[in-house]
This record gives structure tokens, sequence and C-alpha cells, in this order.
């Protein structure tokens, strides 16, 4: 028994109404991860040098911490939304595929965390 | 590779050896490769943080291997991979609204793209180093 042909198997089924998603939501992170990046260049370009003083005193400002932290969010999402249509691309086989995914997933939510207490701890002070 | 029923010894569509090589063919996989190197930079975004947090010991460490030569390097690699990433991304929402694929806009700003990533990362570094 065979199941048909490909076109066959799924011919009548309607579109899966999921297709667009990614590929919008990957738009607006680029939007955020333009405009962040943007500030990012330009603050590290009115910094007066890169001493340890000079930096933690741009980051103890709430704005700088703020957009810092925003930043890295939307840096790392963007970052795990490209990536992730890269491995698609070239991971064919499903486990590796499967498995590829889940050890980005693991790195880009750590990569957001550390980012994240980093600029919490500089910008309360401590250390 | 996966091979599903039905789709074994079909004919495959004509792939990269077949093409000849165009300024859309480069910036489209420019902009690939400037992205994979970009989250690269995430991480060493994450080891300024964390030698900045870890004190001023473990800052002047990350001081002296990002002033080294090869540090040097990989941080102009970076931004480079940041900037020309920016300006393609902004290729990829011109052509997402379905314009820009004439054959002559196509190369025109496909060339403008990759030479303008070199150019601003350029004038990133002299405005950092002349300030």
């Amino acid at each position: 028994m065979g199941n048909g042909t490909s076109i066959g198997r799924v011919r009548g089924k309607g579109s899966a109404h999921s297709g667009a998603h990614h590929w919008l939501q990957f738009r607006y992170t680029s939007v955020g991860s333009l405009l962040l990046t943007v500030w990012f260049g330009v603050s590290l370009l009115m910094l007066p040098n890169f001493s340890y003083t000079a930096v933690r005193e741009w980051l103890a400002s709430p704005i700088s911490a703020t957009a810092l932290a925003l930043f890295i969010i939307v840096n790392v999402w963007h970052a795990q939304q490209g990536l992730r249509v890269v491995i698609e691309d070239y991971v064919h086989e499903e486990g590796n595929k499967f498995a590829s995914l889940i050890a980005l997933n693991l790195v880009c939510f750590a990569a957001a965390a550390f980012g994240l207490f980093c600029v919490v701890r500089l910008a309360l002070g401590g250390a | 590779m996966a091979q599903q029923a039905g789709t074994r010894n079909r004919p495959l569509s004509p792939h990269l050896q077949i093409w000849r090589w165009g300024p859309g063919m480069l910036s489209s996989i420019l902009h690939r490769a400037t992205g994979i190197a970009a989250s690269v930079g995430i991480l060493v975004l994450l080891w300024w943080l964390g030698a900045l947090v870890s004190g001023p010991a473990a800052y002047a460490k990350f001081a002296a291997v990002a002033g080294h030569p090869l540090g040097i390097l990989i941080l102009v690699g970076i931004s480079y991979s940041v900037i020309a990433h920016g300006v393609t991304g902004i290729r990829h929402f011109v052509l997402d609204t379905g314009a820009g694929y004439e054959l002559e806009q196509n190369k025109l700003w496909a060339n403008v793209c990759t030479a303008a990533g070199f150019v601003l990362t350029a004038l990133f570094w002299a405005a950092l180093l002349l300030r």
C-alpha cells in the first residue's frame, strides 16, 4: 500500500496557517535590532575611552542599562531566529536537526540570562 | 539526506555551480555569513560585560586580549559583520516589499550594499580612533 505522491498527500488539506509566523517575527526583531545596534555603536563612539571606570560609569545610568538590556534581548532573539533558519537549511537529518535546534536554544537562553545578569549587576553597583 | 517515497531519482533544480556568480548572490550569502559572525560577536560582548562585572583585574585581562593585534582584527571583523549585516538586512527589507528585482536595479543596489558594509566599517573605526 502506497501513500500516494507527495503532492497527493497534502492536496486538499489547506494551508498550515503558521508558515508566515516565524518569518514575520524575524522581521520584527530585525527592526529592534537595527535601532538598538545603532544606539550601541553611537554609544561606543561617544565614550571618552574604554577604561574600566569610563565603561562602568556609562552603564551605571538607568537609560544605558535599560537600552543595553533590550539590546541583548533583541539581538540574542534575532540570532536565535537566524541561526535556526541556517540549521533548517543545512541540517537535513531529522535527529541531527532536532538536536541542533535544542543546543541552539540552550545556548541562546544561557547567553541572554548571563547578559541580563551582568547588566543588572553593573546598574545596581556591586562587585 | 532524507528521501521521501516518490522523490527518488527525480531531477533536482539547478544548484550553486550552475549559475553565473552575480552581485545579488554575493550580497545574499554575505548577509548570511555576516549574520552568523555577528552572532559569535554576542559572545564577545558577553565576555566584555562579564569582565566588567568581575572587576578591574578581569577587565584588564580582557583589555589586553582585545588590544592585541589579533584581538583588534577580530573586533574589526565583528564590527564589519554587524554593520554589513545591517546594510544587507535593509536591502532584504526592500526586496521583501517586492521592489528592486529589475536586473539593473538589483545589481546596482546589491553592489552598493556590499560596498557600504566596508565603507561604513572603515568610517566607524576612523571615528573611533580619531575621537
